[in-house]
């Protein structure tokens, strides 16, 4: 009866293949970044570039196979939530990034 | 008969109740963990905008070893999946793979805490300490805050160890393990974001 109580909630229902998964995933994207960066290889953009997409990526591999969030009902609320955060987030980093590098700007 | 379909009523109410009571709890830890991610986000945002005053102080190109940090990474996230593990023999009912996995995952974290601790003390004694200039402040506070996370994770474990180990798998030790595997995946995706705007970019 507990055990499907606890089943039931958004971030609970793991198997081991999503675990699996999840971490091949990871150390694909970590290494990648890590190894551009190590080399010096490509242009600081491209490298730039390659950093934050695999970062999100692997942000978004980890939601889905380590928190399991998806688009069930459980787990609806759970994204509502973060997506909401999300914008607040987008509003901090991103006015605040705006404004002090166009004050920044207009100092020199 | 009406004795019985009473106790069957009774019964489904409070699984109906209990079930209702772990989701509304996940959920409000979850709404914590949102919170916790505002926190972070202001502090990404201060280390973005200090990222290169100086003030004469060492570069992030100077001070910072990629190889350490990429140990850092594997130790977080190997203890992530480790965690992950520890969940599976939760639902299983495997309490002493549960008592072996939240060790393992302990250790990991410990690992993680440690060797950011000797990076701290490194940085300190070679005269990079907080007080420098406004990138290594707001590098100690962003990095810093997260490592005391960690460390209350890691309290959270050690106790949730003595919990399993005393009490068992009941159903309020299980959803309490469940929280704590949310903070520990969480704590690992902001490390995502610590490693790749701090460390990556900090170097390249």
């Amino acid at each position: 009866m507990s055990q499907a109580a606890i089943d039931s909630v958004g971030a609970s229902r793991g198997s081991l293949k999503s675990y699996l998964t999840g971490f091949v995933l990871s150390l694909i994207l970590t290494a990648i970044p890590f190894a551009l960066v190590m080399s010096g290889g490509w242009s600081a953009s491209a490298t730039l570039a390659v950093i934050f997409i695999a970062g999100i990526v692997q942000i978004l591999a980890h939601l889905h196979y380590f928190l399991h969030l998806d688009t069930s009902s459980t787990a609806r609320w759970n994204i509502v939530a973060l997506l909401f955060t999300l914008v607040i987030m987008v509003l901090f980093v991103g006015g605040t990034i705006w404004i002090l590098f166009n004050l920044y700007h207009r100092m020199m | 008969m009406t004795t019985d379909a009473l106790t069957i009523g009774a019964g489904r109410y409070e699984e109906v109740e209990r079930h209702d009571t772990v989701v509304t709890q996940t959920f409000g830890f979850w709404l914590y963990l949102m919170s916790d991610l505002i926190i972070f986000a202001t502090l990404f945002a201060t280390y973005v905008v200090f990222s290169h005053s100086y003030a004469g102080g060492p570069t992030g190109k100077e001070l910072f070893e990629l190889p350490y940090v990429l140990g850092e990474t594997f130790l977080l996230l190997f203890s992530s999946v480790t965690y992950g593990l520890v969940m599976l023999a939760v639902h299983n009912g495997m309490k002493k793979w549960v008592l072996i996995g939240l060790a393992v995952t302990f250790l990991l974290g410990l690992g993680f805490v440690s060797m950011e601790v000797i990076e701290f003390h490194k940085l300190i004694v070679q005269g990079h300490g907080p007080d420098v200039s406004a990138f290594l402040s707001s590098y100690f506070t962003l990095v810093g805050t997260h490592g005391t996370h960690v460390t209350f994770g890691l309290i959270w474990m050690a106790v949730m160890i003595g919990q399993v180990a005393v009490k068992g798998l009941t159903s309020p030790v299980q959803s309490r393990l469940m929280r704590l595997s949310m903070f520990w995946h969480f704590l690992d995706i902001v490390w995502i974001g610590i490693f790749s705007i701090v460390y990556l970019m900090g170097v390249m």
